[in-house]
């Protein structure tokens, strides 16, 4: 026993011992491996995941917020605005924390100007969502209203909206912006990348009822977008808009548009439509409204293109203005068809040929030259190639290929049927004319400089010689007497095409064109108006279209200050003994 | 030197920095809430300029200023018979 009690003790003592002695050690070991074991894996999470980890923490208390970025302004040729982002609140909710305060739901529909038990109805359907917007776009004003009540869970949203002070003269030019201030359509989209500034963001602390407890850092500042100054002048923009509505009005026509252009630079100082809407109200934002048919519709220019065939002839030496052109008998066989004057005008010379707007007259200047003569003039005149001002859906008009032209096509594009083109198209052919034969590229925007790239289309001498033509259209024996602007000489042409319905030329739907310039000696503006479907009794060019040009010419001569070049009803020269001389 | 002072160096530099990054810190976002006070003041500025733009350019618009000089101040475009130009 005693051996065995030895043995044991031997045994079991030596284990003891062992343990006795190596228990600090070996506890020490596991905490040794403990602690290796959490600081390698702290600096495994340290090293290989602290970005994921860090995030995933801030992710729990800071938000990135977005800063708005003010859209830029659109602004007239002198600054005057025209479309203005202003600040706007939207009031929204967190639905389960202003369900806990319901008592207060009336007074706060109240000031939303919404139903009470239709808001409460949109809470309890959205209760479990954290954001629920209540109302957007509301004035600053209003929505500090709002705000003073204190409901809890409701915050706001600053945001901006675009004001169009000018409202529905401007329409169709500007266009209008998207509830997130993005160009939805005309200058507001095509110069849409301008006008953009890139909103900033900055980090903030919230708290668990999304408030926001601190502003943490910047991370980058808002850009406010560029200012973007057009060519129009907001006055003759709205003189333009007046007369043109006025005369749609008098002749129920079904639509119409006039823009007026400055010769000496290309710049399109008004553009105007109608039928108009308010892009303010976004009820009256419809295509038909806000279309900008100066450039979207194409018509054919009918006999405002006759000058040009005339300038075609002076050019070839074919013809001299006073060439005598026989009529008789108010039409002619050409081809398997007949060209036909309204009237029998009898013998006439060049001049009146477009006086008179003789359809015989001009076929036969015409046929006397090779069609591509013609074709080539009009490929020039911009017939048939886009105007690039930006517009989404611009038009580039119609001209078909002279290889296809038979006799009597030739003919009738002689007195402008069978090809088409814009308003704009028509006012930048009859440019030609009023820069002395030089093509300007038109433009929207306001230019510093003239523009560099012109293309000569007309000598000097035939533009000249076709304006003094055009001057006798504006008289007595004329078509347009009514677009006579007292104090000025006016050159121009009417025209009254009619409309293709169903394939065919209508006999009682007409487009009353007219297109001229102004003072005619050495012309500054060029003017075309076009008037869709006049139903009165009168739907010529000369009657409908006319007194439109003569309205606006004088007030927009007035306002840019141009010299009178034409009979006044009396002068007082300074210099010299005073007196008034008839 | 010796090692003692060395290490009591760097605790002191340590220490130092550390003082000089809350400092900074606290500096920071001193500025940060300056910037953000006076960025506000700025857009209620910006805000104020913009619509008082607003108003000015839609109660001065064309045809209010056409309606006011033609019915409350009577005025008319004199008659171009009646307008002597004074020339040189």
């Amino acid at each position: 026993m005693k051996a065995h009690t030895a043995a044991l003790r031997k045994n079991g003592g030596g284990w003891r011992r062992c343990l006795m002695t190596s228990r600090p050690q070996l506890v020490l070991a596991l905490l040794a491996c403990a602690a290796v074991g959490m600081l390698s894996r702290a600096a495994y999470l340290q090293l290989f995941h602290k970005d994921f980890l860090q995030d995933q923490g801030s992710d729990r208390y800071m938000r990135v917020l977005e800063v708005p970025a003010l859209r830029g302004m659109i602004v007239d040729r002198h600054g005057d605005p025209l479309a203005v982002s202003s600040p706007v609140d939207s009031v929204w909710a967190d639905p389960g924390t202003v369900l806990e305060h319901r008592q207060r739901l009336p007074a706060l529909a109240r000031l939303l100007g919404l139903d009470s038990a239709e808001l409460l109805a949109r809470l309890e359907e959205n209760r479990t969502r954290q954001f629920l917007y209540l109302r957007k776009q509301m004035e600053p004003d209003a929505a500090s209203r709002v705000m003073a009540l204190g409901v809890p869970g409701v915050h706001l949203e600053r945001g901006y909206r675009r004001f169009y002070p000018t409202a529905e003269v401007m329409s169709h030019l500007l266009g209008f912006t998207d509830i997130d201030d993005r160009g939805q359509e005309g200058l507001e989209l095509a110069y849409d990348q301008v006008l953009r500034g890139t909103p900033g963001a900055k980090r903030v602390l919230k708290d668990r009822y999304n408030r926001i407890v601190e502003d943490v850092e910047s991370i980058s500042q808002p850009q406010s977008g560029q200012t973007l100054t057009l060519s129009i002048d907001r006055r003759i923009q709205y003189l333009a808009y007046k007369a043109l509505k006025e005369a749609v009005l008098e002749h129920r026509a079904s639509a119409g548009t006039a823009l007026v252009l400055d010769v000496t630079s290309g710049e399109i100082l008004a553009m105007v439509n109608q039928p108009a809407g308010n892009p303010n109200n976004r009820e009256q934002r419809q295509g038909q409204l806000l279309r900008n048919r100066a450039v979207t519709d194409v018509f054919e220019p009918g006999s405002t293109f006759k000058p040009f065939v005339v300038a075609l002839g002076l050019e070839a030496g074919t013809i001299r203005p006073n060439t005598p052109i026989d009529t008789r008998p108010g039409f002619m066989p050409v081809g398997r068809n007949t060209v036909r004057d309204i009237h029998n005008y009898g013998l006439l010379d060049v001049t009146r040929v477009i006086t008179k707007s003789s359809n015989v007259g001009v076929a036969k200047i015409a046929l006397a030259l090779p069609p591509e003569r013609l074709w080539d003039l009009y490929r020039r005149l911009g017939v048939g190639s886009r105007t690039a001002l930006g517009f989404a859906g611009e038009q580039a008009g119609f001209l078909s290929h002279h290889k296809g032209w038979g006799a009597f096509e030739y003919a009738t594009h002689s007195f402008g049927y069978g090809l088409s083109v814009t308003a704009v198209q028509l006012a930048q052919a009859y440019m030609v004319l009023a820069t002395d034969g030089v093509r300007r590229p038109l433009t929207l925007l306001k230019r510093e400089a003239p523009p560099a790239e012109e293309m000569r289309v007309l000598s000097p001498q035939t533009a000249r010689q076709v304006r003094t033509m055009m001057e006798t259209v504006v008289s007595r024996e004329g078509t347009a007497l009514k677009a006579a602007v007292p104090g000025y000489r006016v050159a121009g042409k009417t025209g009254t095409a009619r409309k293709i319905i169903a394939g065919r030329y209508s006999s009682d739907h007409h487009m009353a064109v007219f297109a001229g310039m102004a003072p005619a000696s050495q012309p500054r503006l060029v003017m075309v108006i076009m008037i869709d479907d006049p139903q009165g009794e009168a739907y010529y060019g000369g009657l409908v279209a006319a007194p439109v040009f003569s309205q606006v010419m004088a007030g927009a001569l007035r306002l840019l200050n141009v010299n009178p070049d034409g009979q006044l009803a009396g002068t007082l020269e300074l210099a010299a003994s005073p007196k008034v001389k008839p | 030197m010796t090692l003692t002072k060395i290490i009591g160096l760097i605790v002191c530099a340590l220490l130092a920095t550390g003082l000089g990054l809350v400092h900074s810190k606290h500096q920071s976002r001193k500025l940060f809430q300056e910037l953000q006070t006076l960025q506000v003041r700025r857009d209620d500025l910006e805000i104020e300029w913009t619509q008082l733009q607003l108003e000015q350019s839609t109660l001065a618009t064309e045809s209010v200023v056409d309606q006011a000089a033609r019915t409350r101040l009577n005025m008319v475009i004199p008659d171009p018979a009646t307008v002597v130009y004074i020339t040189r």
